[in-house]
């Protein structure tokens, strides 16, 4: 237990500090990898918690997809980030005030709840026990039995963002030799080759 | 005991970061995406929280589908990042006025 609760200030801490890192690095660079050190260390939080599978899926899609492509585009991208910082000191007043304030919104309601008597009894899907059968497997059973529209619509959307992301990167660019398979197909040999009767000696020009 | 209300208020602390984030850096748009990602993140830190406390595990389905959408989200805005850099060779928040909205 006391490795329980230590584990859990470790992680939050990191969760904390790595959240501020990421808005107040200097460098875009250093932000996706203290990005990084967020999702990994929310994913510790998970597994703390016994919700291994979106553990792991938030290590695989977030810090193997998505932080990366975060990476690619802020290195790809040749832009001068230190002009963006110029105009910075403006904003942090309004911004601190915003913050505040909804920081104090979200305390009062966190200082303040209660969980009513009659929420075991609405369960949509009630998580069965660990000796059962474990966390993926239990979330594996609902996915593919209550929830498959809204898991076949998950697809689609990825779908949809994967095609979208084409569409808007992909150019055509000229001077680039690329290979025309119907060309090449409808090449025959009548016109493409020419037999000569060379004697020898002659010195013939082809 | 780690309770409930912990893992709230890591998660309340991430979101208004994210907030703060969007705030301090607006016109860099790459940081702002990065802010988004941070309260998408504190959001799902939330329904995890819940869905163990209840044990009810609609919230861990829903913090599945949170993440799809997050990653299409990132994808779409980071092409977009880039066709607009391409284009016009900058990425300043400000010089998105192409529709003049």
């Amino acid at each position: 237990m006391v490795i329980q609760t230590l584990a859990f200030y470790v992680f939050a801490l990191l969760v904390v500090f790595a959240g501020l890192s990421v808005i107040l690095a200097r460098n875009p660079v250093h932000g996706v990898l203290w990005l990084i050190l967020a999702f990994l260390s929310s994913a510790g939080l998970f597994v703390l918690q016994g919700a291994e599978f979106i553990a792991l899926l938030l290590v695989i899609v977030y810090v193997g997809a998505v932080a990366v492509l975060f990476l690619f585009v802020v290195m790809m991208l040749d832009v001068d980030f230190a002009a963006f910082r110029a105009g910075m000191a403006k904003y942090i007043p309004v911004g601190l005030l915003i913050g505040v304030v909804l920081l104090m919104i979200l305390g009062i309601e966190i200082g303040d709840w209660t969980i009513s008597p009659l929420a075991d009894g609405q369960r949509q899907s009630v998580a069965p026990m660990v000796t059962e059968s474990h966390n993926t497997q239990a979330l594996g059973q609902v996915i593919y039995t209550d929830f498959v529209l809204l898991f076949q619509s998950a697809g689609l959307i990825l779908l949809v963002a994967m095609i979208g992301a084409i569409v808007l990167t992909h150019r055509r660019r000229d001077r680039v030799k690329r290979q025309d398979i119907l060309q090449q197909m409808y090449r025959d040999p009548k016109r493409s080759i020419e037999l000569k009767d060379l004697r020898p000696g002659s010195g013939d020009k082809l | 005991m780690i309770g409930l209300e912990h893992y709230l208020v890591v998660a309340t602390i991430l979101f208004v970061t994210g907030v703060f984030g969007i705030f301090l850096n607006r016109k860099n748009i790459i940081v702002i995406l990065m802010a988004i990602e941070l309260m998408l993140l504190a959001v799902n830190i939330n329904l995890v929280a819940f869905s163990v406390h209840l044990g009810d595990l609609v919230g861990q389905v829903f913090t599945l589908f949170v993440l799809t959408v997050a990653a299409a989200e990132a994808a779409i805005g980071l092409a977009i990042l880039v066709c607009f850099h391409r284009n016009r060779d900058t990425i300043a928040v400000d010089e998105v006025s192409g529709l003049r909205g």
